[in-house]
C-alpha cells in the first residue's frame, strides 16, 4: 500500500443514519480504522471535510428528490469505488413503501403548502441511478460486515459476503429451524445472510431485513405458508418490509395484493 | 450382551470423562433434541420423544422416561467430526515474505465420546470416514477429531415418521464401528440397557460400569425391539436401479417440477450427515499483516458454489437440485462404492416446505417409466 491514507467519504440520502452510524459503533476497530484511512467526509461524525476526490464513498439512503438525483451523480464523479450500505441505498428502504402509493396525496395531507414540496413518485436504490461498485445489505447493517467490505477494497481482494439464505447461517450456528420445529412463519428460506440469523437465534421468525437472497423463491414459500393457514394479506405485509421494493420481494407481495 | 442398569447409566459417563473425553450426547434445547455436551442422565431427553412428518418436527412426553426414545434430531454427529467453522491456517506478514503462525494440524480438538449414535448416523461416519481419510486424500481436522472418538451406538426401539434406513440397508440395527452399543428396555417395572461390546476400548470402559451377563431371553426382548422397529419404517425408498434411473433421466421435465418448490436454502444439505462440501475464505485484518484461512460448510444449493472465473456452471435452481440428488442416490456409488444416503430423513422433516427425496425419486421413476411406454407404444 502507498503512503497516503485512502480517503473515504460518508454521503447520506433518504435514510435514518443507523447504517452510517454502525461505522461509530465499531467502538474496538475504530482507532484503527482511523489509522488506517482518512476519513475526510463524514458529516455525521466531523466537520472537517476535504474535499474529495475520494478513494471510497460509503452512500447511506434512496433517492427520493430530483435534488437526490444530481447529487448522487456528482457523488459517483468523486468517488473511485462506490460502495452503498443498508437497505435503503440497495432496495429503496421502508420509505419505498410510499411506492405503491400517490405521493402527491400525502404532500397534501401532510404539508400546509405542498407546492413547495419537490419529490420524486416513487423512493429508489441508488443503483437505479448510477453504477455501484459494492451493495452491502441489511436493515440496518452488520458493523462487521462493513468493516469487511472497506478492508477487502483497502487490499484489492473479494469482501467474504455470502449471498445465500439466512438458513445457512442457522445451521452454521446449530439453530433448531423455527419453521419446522415451531411452526413459526419464517423469511430465512428466501433471505440473504448477514445478520447472523438473529431472529431465529431468540426463536423468532426472520423479517427479511437483508432482502432477497440470491436466487430467492419466494412463491414456493408463500404457497407453503398458505397450505399452513397464512392469507394472501398476511403474505403481502410479509413480504412488503424494509426492502419491499426489491425486485424479488416486490414480486411477490404484489402477487398477493 | 451384557445388562447395564439405568441407575448405572451415570457411571459410564463418568467412566468416558474420568478418561478425558468430552462427553457429548443426546439433550432437549430450543423443542427438538440436539446433541450437546453432557454431564449426567439428566441432561437426556428423559421421557421425552418426537414426532416426524416432512416439515413438521415436534417434541411429545412418552409415558416412560426412556433416555433414547426418540429418532434422530436436527444436527448429527458431523458437526463435531466436521466442525461448521474450522481455522486452518493464520499468517503474518514478515517484510517481503510471510510467516505461517499455526495450520489446523497442530490444532488440538476435543477428545469425544458420542453417546446415542444411531446405526443411521454411524453410516453416516462411516462414509465421511471415505470422504475425509482415504488413501489419496487425507484432512487433518477431520483425522484428528475421528480417531480419537469413542462411540456408544444405540439402537433405535422406535422409528421416525421420514425414516427408511431398511431401504438404505443401514439400520435400524447397529453393526460393528462402535465401542459400545446400547439397547434401551424401558417398561413393566424394569429400565435397562442390553450392552455389546465393540472394541477393546469399549471393553475397559465396561469394566468399571456395573454390569451382569445378559441371558437369551434378556438379549432376546431387545433383538424384538429392533426388529419391530424395522416394520414400523415412515418412508421407503425404491432403490432398484436407482444409479440408472437418475443417470438416464437428466432431462426429465420432473426436475423443473421440483425446482419449483425447492426453496434454494440448502437446509437438506446442512443436515445431512454425508454432505461434506465446504468453502475457504481468506481474510485479512485492516493493518494487511495479518491474515486467516477458514474453512466452513458450504452447499451445492448456493449460487456461490457453481461460481467460477467466466460465470457459473450451475446457474438454475433445478440444475442445482439435480445435482445433489443425482450425486446423493447414483454419482456417489461410483465415487466412493456405496450411496451418499443413509435414510435418516432429516431433508425430508428440516425441508421448510417438505419436499421428500423418497417422493422426488418415485416421481422421476414413474415419469420415467411412462415415458419409456411412450416410446415403445409410439405415442
Amino acid at each position: 500500500m502507498n503512503a497516503r491514507k485512502p480517503k473515504v467519504a460518508v454521503y447520506k440520502f433518504a435514510s435514518c443514519d443507523g447504517c452510517q452510524l454502525s461505522l461509530l459503533d465499531a467502538e474496538e476497530e475504530l482507532l484503527a480504522i482511523a489509522g488506517t484511512i482518512d476519513i475526510s467526509y463524514f458529516p455525521e461524525a466531523s466537520r472537517r471535510m476535504v474535499r474529495g476526490p475520494y478513494d471510497i464513498g460509503l452512500v447511506e439512503g434512496s433517492v427520493t428528490t430530483p435534488h437526490d438525483v444530481e447529487r448522487i451523480r456528482a457523488v459517483r464523479k468523486e468517488c473511485r469505488t462506490l460502495i452503498t450500505i443498508g437497505a435503503c441505498a440497495t432496495a429503496g428502504g421502508i420509505q419505498a413503501l410510499r411506492n405503491w402509493k400517490d405521493v402527491k396525496e400525502f404532500t397534501r395531507i401532510v404539508y400546509a403548502n405542498p407546492e413547495h414540496i419537490s419529490t420524486l413518485d416513487r423512493s429508489l436504490p441508488i443503483g437505479s441511478f448510477v453504477h455501484v461498485d459494492f451493495e452491502l445489505r441489511g436493515c440496518p447493517i452488520n458493523k462487521f460486515q462493513l468493516i469487511e467490505v472497506i478492508v477487502a477494497y483497502l487490499h484489492k481482494r473479494k469482501p467474504n459476503i455470502p449471498t445465500h439464505s439466512v438458513c445457512i447461517d442457522c445451521k452454521l450456528k446449530g439453530n433448531v429451524c423455527v419453521m419446522v420445529a415451531n411452526g413459526t412463519p419464517c423469511l430465512g428460506p428466501v433471505t440473504h445472510v448477514g445478520c447472523g440469523a438473529l431472529c431465529p437465534s431468540y426463536q423468532r421468525g426472520c423479517y427479511g431485513c437483508y432482502g432477497p437472497m440470491d436466487s430467492a423463491n419466494t412463491s414456493a414459500l408463500s404457497a407453503h405458508m398458505i397450505e399452513h393457514g397464512a392469507t394472501k394479506h398476511e403474505l403481502m405485509l410479509m413480504f412488503r418490509g424494509f426492502n419491499a421494493y426489491a425486485e424479488a420481494f416486490r414480486r411477490e407481495s404484489d402477487s398477493h395484493e | 450382551m451384557f445388562i447395564i442398569q439405568r441407575r448405572d447409566f451415570d457411571i459410564l459417563i463418568s467412566a468416558l470423562k474420568q478418561r478425558g473425553y468430552t462427553v457429548v450426547g443426546p439433550a432437549v434445547r430450543d423443542n427438538a433434541i440436539v446433541y450437546d455436551e453432557v454431564n449426567s442422565a439428566s441432561d437426556f431427553p428423559v421421557g421425552w420423544t418426537d414426532e416426524q412428518e416432512k416439515a413438521t418436527y415436534r417434541l411429545k412426553r412418552r409415558a416412560d422416561e426412556a433416555l433414547f426414545g426418540y429418532s434422530v434430531g436436527p444436527q448429527s454427529w458431523k458437526r463435531f467430526l466436521f466442525p461448521s467453522h474450522v481455522k486452518l491456517l493464520s499468517v503474518v506478514k514478515k517484510g517481503k515474505t510471510m510467516e505461517i503462525q499455526s495450520d489446523a494440524s497442530n490444532e488440538k480438538p476435543p477428545q469425544y465420546a458420542f453417546i446415542g449414535v444411531r446405526s443411521c448416523e454411524l453410516n453416516a461416519i462411516v462414509i465421511q470416514d471415505k470422504v475425509f481419510m482415504n488413501e489419496q486424500f487425507s484432512d487433518p481436522t477431520y483425522v484428528l477429531r475421528r480417531h480419537n472418538a469413542f462411540i456408544v451406538a444405540v439402537n433405535c426401539t422406535q422409528s421416525g415418521g421420514t425414516c427408511f434406513c431398511v431401504s438404505m440397508n443401514t439400520g435400524p440395527r447397529v453393526k460393528g464401528k462402535f465401542d459400545l452399543a446400547l439397547t434401551e428396555v424401558v417398561g413393566n417395572g424394569v429400565h435397562h440397557f442390553v450392552a455389546e461390546v465393540g472394541s477393546d476400548k469399549g471393553a475397559e470402559v465396561m469394566k468399571e460400569v456395573p454390569h451382569k451377563n445378559a441371558d437369551a431371553s434378556g438379549a432376546g426382548v431387545a433383538e424384538k425391539l429392533v426388529d419391530a422397529t424395522a416394520q414400523h419404517m415412515g418412508r421407503t425408498m425404491n432403490t432398484d436401479g436407482i444409479k440408472e434411473l437418475l443417470f438416464n433421466n437428466i432431462d426429465s421435465a420432473h426436475w423443473d417440477d421440483v425446482a419449483r418448490r425447492c426453496l434454494m436454502c440448502a437446509n437438506c444439505t446442512m443436515v445431512c450427515p454425508t454432505c461434506f462440501c465446504s468453502t475457504v475464505e481468506d481474510a485479512t485484518d485492516l493493518s494487511g499483516d495479518y491474515a486467516e484461512r477458514w474453512r466452513r460448510w458450504d452447499s451445492c444449493f448456493t449460487m456461490d458454489f457453481g461460481k467460477v472465473t467466466g460465470g457459473n456452471f450451475r446457474p438454475s435452481s433445478k440444475a442445482r437440485y439435480r445435482q445433489w440428488m443425482t450425486h446423493k442416490l447414483a454419482s456417489w456409488i461410483n465415487q466412493f462404492g456405496a450411496s451418499g444416503c443413509v435414510g435418516c430423513g432429516r431433508c425430508i422433516t428440516w425441508c421448510p416446505v417438505g419436499i421428500d427425496i423418497t417422493a422426488e425419486a418415485e416421481a422421476l421413476r414413474k415419469n420415467s417409466v411412462r415415458i419409456e411406454a411412450e416410446h415403445s407404444t409410439g405415442v
